[in-house]
């Protein structure tokens, strides 16, 4: 495998200028130091609560992600670079959205099949015909971006749904600020401070029209129970926003409203971390308890407003995402400024050829297929492998896609060894309205594990502070 | 023919209802074949429903009551003139595309042995029409019309297994073949008024005709449409489409009854 | 404010006054323990803790004849217990985390960091002699959680609702103390002053952490059951007394009103408790029966909760 191109070290060993302060300042850190730092942080974060749950655990189930005290550095150009590019993916995927609930012009175009989409188990068909204000459909995207080299990144996923993780960002600045406030003194670091007010403009400039007066603001949470019910309670507080419950919520003469130890109070925007299917027992799951029954006919008369709303989740779809190029281009009219990982679809002849001469240094998964059964791993598979898949593919080929091996950019990291580089990779949130809105930086999640490429927080990874330096 | 309908839901409970909330698919729509002359809901809480056309266009009222008495009723009735055309259904305002009629959803997944049959029939031949009739045939000969053979909740698949079921069953069974065929297809709801059996709520479905567009096929009775039938709502399948559908707090121990009349009206 | 929001901090201080008077029965229990067994009437004072603590059935579920072992574990640990100190804590937690934006920083720490202690503890690891450290570390926590709460939270509804919920509790508790301590033990009016007698009256004192108050406060070293049910019931300097728990209960539910520009059922159900309680005296309770007059207040303070919960739309 080529070697990583580390974010501090590039790909020769010589510190890359948005680090230089960066690598000064690890050359000073004793690891005595360091440790302190370390507990200290997660001091902070136990006491306040900062933990998601780990589902099937007993008593013990409430987890801190670890934090890594090094941060990773963007520098204002390439980050200028880089949001152009999320800016682009994210209005074309509102405007996906909204074709495929409207006209599906896209379908008729031949740029998507049909069976993608209809067939689609994310797809809503109640969403068909409902005009959501501003036609915003998914008001806060996660994009996840990987980088393997100087001007190379790669988008890994997009999650139109409810992406989680931006409170991390926010604790995670607030701790280094807490910890390291000489570092944010030597340069300047765009803040990220602002995000749940930006949040809170963002849900108010999409109040329904119905709504008069200052629109009204909640976050419907499933509950304490929730893994992310941290989050919640935090962008809750601080957007000064109630935390609701599914009943908290009523509706009443085609209105919702939420219970109070006064009057009902109506509300206009519900920015909801309950997925599609409880979201509603009379129009989706009826055995949902997490829901409120009605809401989504209150949504369709246009007299409440839903973040995200229902639906989106066929947009980050695994199957869809292979057409995205497409996506972005058939409704912006431009190349894309951001990169899919490459993906042949075997369906396609030319992608099948290349995809068999190159098989040995491929990724190839079924379509639907999820866990990593029925993949070949190309790079380190036997030769013996590698033919007997092809035999597969070739009897079979439109049950598969290929993608080339990413190798993840690595960031200095703190392990136990001392300072170490280790894989990556960036969430960035983005946030739809009135405007677009993107924090600067986002989510990094770091694979502590040394080789690993597996940053997710359940399988032990952890956060970085992720900063862009202001120019 | 000019149809006077009445169709009421009764619910009585074992305990105080504190809060609840239905949804009605109960209002016909006029379109070429069929005008609505006039009609009413009368239930707690309508004059404050939420009234809008959801996505499949149909006329929904939301209505809701705090701490109802009861027992309560909900009644849907009125008059409305039908043509008989054949099944045809035109100039129904629609803003949902066609193919999305083509999804499958557990009611009418086809099960293998539905598929069989449908290889039975053939391949689904130039002529569309034909194919639908056909389809409506092994339909109709292979689910036995036995009342109380299936529940709301029984899909097409495990009706076609048992080889009895209701109106229901025949659509859903109807419209998954349909469906697999790459045939739009989808489930309507409305009232029959027939020589033999008493009036009734009734379900059948509509699939997409090649230049004829939507067409009525009603596999329970082994016939399109006629005068004879009240369309009033569709959907993806039963479920999305159900006349009414409810929650509630409180009230244990619900008891419901439905009533339908279905009379010829003096023009 | 959102009627759960309400709900919960209603609980959440709730179950933490409970935490800490069943953390005070069990010392009192360990410490009658502890005692020679020659004393009559002493054996039962396991099933008397049970009592005094409401959670005999519960336990009768579980086990059979009172132990040491037994209802310590059941009243400290046991998660199958709703009363048991464990649960309590991991329930006042829960309504707290529920509500985390309605709390001071200081608040939800203070709840936070005490159940995250208590549930790296082992039963095993609390042996008989460190039972007593232990229960007053809960004590401790409970004040430490008070303290933040008087300390840290605006006078809002937020505030009103956490202190209904301490001292509807608080009230229920001394009344059930009061009531379990002298009639189920003391069921024979013979042993009305005897040295029986005067040892559960000092418990009852204990139970309440009020013996050394009483000695202040009556400048007297014998308990006689006429004062220290007065000690307990009418006294307003009296921090754990019924109307010491009533005055507190009006003060929250005139701060609502106030705020809330709306007297409700409630309002007049604690006024006119309250009322009658700096009205009444010793003579005509005792005339009319101690008993008597404590199962009336216990059911009509739960009238008063599950009113509150209604009049501000608790789930």
């Amino acid at each position: 495998m080529k070697r990583c191109f580390d974010e501090m070290n590039g790909l020769e060993g010589v510190h890359r200028p948005p680090y230089s302060r960066i690598s000064q300042w690890l050359s000073t850190l004793n690891p005595e130091q360091a440790r302190k730092a370390l507990d200290h942080a997660e001091a902070i974060f136990r006491r306040q609560g900062i933990t998601f749950a780990v589902y099937g655990g007993g008593e013990a189930s409430e987890r801190l992600i670890p934090f890594d005290i090094v941060p990773r550095v963007f520098a204002a150009q390439e980050w200028r670079r880089l949001s152009q590019g999320i800016e682009q993916r994210v209005r074309a995927l509102n405007m996906f959205l909204h074709d495929i609930y409207h006209r599906q012009e896209i379908i008729r175009a031949g740029r998507i099949p049909r069976h993608a989409i209809i067939n689609n188990a994310a797809f809503v068909p109640e969403m068909i015909g409902l005009d959501p204000a501003r036609g915003i459909y998914s008001h806060i995207i996660g994009i996840d971006i990987v980088r393997t080299g100087e001007n190379d990144f790669f988008v890994l996923e997009d999650n139109c749904r409810t992406p989680s993780g931006v409170s991390y960002m926010l604790e995670d600045r607030e701790a280094m600020m807490f910890l390291f406030p000489q570092l944010f003194a030597q340069q300047r670091v765009a803040p990220v401070e602002h995000y749940p007010s930006m949040l809170r403009s963002t849900l108010e400039s999409v109040a329904p029209s119905a709504c008069r007066g200052e629109p009204v603001v909640v976050v419907l949470t499933p509950g304490i129970h929730n893994s992310a019910f941290f989050e919640h309670a935090f962008l809750a507080d601080e957007m000064g926003a109630e935390l609701c419950e599914g009943n908290d919520l009523f509706v009443s003469d085609g209105w919702l409203y939420m219970r109070t130890t006064q009057e009902p109070k109506k509300v206009d925007v519900v920015y909801r971390r309950i997925d599609d299917a409880y979201l509603d027992p009379l129009t989706f799951r009826p055995d949902s308890a997490l829901g409120v029954p009605g809401i989504f006919d209150v949504y369709r008369a246009g007299r409440v407003t839903l973040v995200n709303a229902p639906g989106t989740g066929v947009a980050d779809d695994k199957a869809i995402y292979s057409y995205l190029p497409d996506v972005v281009e058939f409704y912006t009219g431009q190349k894309p400024l951001l990169q899919n990982v490459p993906t042949w679809r075997c369906a396609d002849a030319d992608s099948l050829k290349y995809v068999l001469d190159h098989l040995s240094d491929l990724v190839v998964k079924e379509v639907h297929g999820s866990g990593g059964y029925g993949m070949l791993v190309g790079p380190t598979s036997t030769k013996a492998e590698v033919e007997a898949f092809r035999a597969k593919l070739k009897s079979n080929p439109t049950n598969y896609i290929a993608q080339p091996t990413l190798s993840l950019s690595t960031v200095p990291t703190y392990v136990d060894t001392g300072v170490a580089p280790r894989h990556v990779d960036l969430r960035p949130f983005v946030l739809s309205g009135d405007r677009i809105r993107i924090t600067p930086g986002g989510l990094t999640r770091v694979a502590l594990k040394e080789g690993s490429l597996v940053v997710n927080s359940s399988q032990g990874g952890g956060t970085k502070d992720t900063w862009v330096l202001e120019d | 023919m000019r149809l006077s309908v009445s169709h009421a839901t009764h619910y009585a409970y074992g305990s105080q209802v504190d809060y609840s909330i239905q949804r009605l698919l109960l209002t016909p729509l006029s379109y070429a074949a069929q005008r609505v002359v006039s009609w009413q809901i009368k239930a707690p809480g309508v004059e404050g429903a939420l009234q809008y056309s959801d996505a499949f266009g149909n006329r929904v009222h939301l209505i809701t009551a705090l701490k109802p008495d009861e027992p309560h009723t909900i009644i849907a009735d009125g008059v409305v003139d039908v043509d008989d055309v054949a099944g045809l259904v035109q100039g129904l305002p629609m803003r949902v595309p066609d193919a999305v009629f083509l999804r499958q959803t557990e009611a009418t997944q086809p099960s293998e042995a539905m598929l069989d049959m449908l290889g039975g029939i053939g391949e689904r031949p130039s002529n569309t029409l034909n194919f639908l009739h056909a389809l409506m045939g092994a339909t109709h000969g292979a689910v036995i019309y036995e009342t109380g053979s299936t529940h709301a909740h029984t899909t097409g698949a495990e009706a076609f297994a048992q080889g009895r079921g209701v109106c229901q069953d025949h659509a859903h069974v109807f419209i998954g073949l349909a469906r697999a065929s790459q045939i739009p297809a989808r489930y309507v709801t409305g009232y029959l008024i027939a020589d033999d059996v008493s009036p009734a709520a009734h379900a059948w479905a509509e699939a997409l005709v090649p230049d004829l567009g939507w067409v009525g096929f009603d596999a329970a009775n082994a016939k399109c449409p006629t005068d004879h039938y009240v369309r009033v709502a569709c959907g993806l399948d039963a479920t999305g489409t159900a006349p009414v559908r409810g929650c509630r707090r409180g009230g244990a121990d619900e008891q419901m009854t439905v009533e339908v009349r279905v009379e010829m009206a003096q023009q | 404010m959102l009627g759960r929001t309400a709900s919960s901090l209603f609980w959440m201080s709730r179950y933490v006054e409970r935490a800490e008077n069943m953390a005070r029965l069990l010392e009192v229990g360990y410490r009658i323990s502890l005692m020679p067994g020659a004393v009559e009437g002493h054996r039962d004072e396991w099933r008397s803790t049970l009592l005094s603590a409401a959670c005999e059935y519960g336990y009768s579920q579980k086990h059979k004849e009172p132990t040491a072992e037994n209802v310590i574990n059941f009243l400290l640990f046991d998660l199958d217990n709703p009363s048991s100190i464990k649960s309590c804590l991991m329930t006042a937690r829960n309504n707290g985390r529920a509500v985390r934006t309605a709390l001071s920083r200081d608040v939800w720490e203070s709840i936070n960091s005490t159940w995250n202690e208590f549930s790296r503890v082992t039963p095993e690891s609390v042996s008989a002699a460190r039972l007593p450290e232990f229960l007053e570390w809960i004590r401790q926590r409970s004040m430490a959680f008070r303290g933040a709460l008087l300390g840290t939270m605006l006078r809002t509804d937020n505030y009103y609702f956490s202190q209904l919920g301490n001292f509807i509790e608080r009230a229920d508790s001394t009344a059930r103390i009061l009531d379990v301590k002298y009639y189920i033990l003391l069921p024979r009016p013979s042993d009305v002053g005897s040295d029986l007698d005067v040892q559960q009256w000092g418990q009852i004192l204990r139970s309440v952490s009020a013996h050394r108050a009483y000695r202040w406060f009556y400048r007297d070293s014998r308990y006689k059951p006429w004062l220290v049910s007065e000690f307990l019931i009418l006294r307003e300097e009296m921090p754990r007394s019924l109307r010491f728990s009533y005055q507190w209960i009006n003060t929250a539910l005139e701060g609502l009103a106030g705020l809330y520009g709306k007297r409700t059922e409630c309002h007049d159900m604690a006024s006119q408790r309250l009322t009658a309680l700096r009205q009444g005296s010793m003579d005509d309770i005792f005339k009319d029966g101690l008993h008597e007059f404590l199962q009336d207040f216990i059911n009509e303070n739960s009238r008063l909760s599950a009113a509150i919960a209604r009049n501000y739309n608790f789930p």
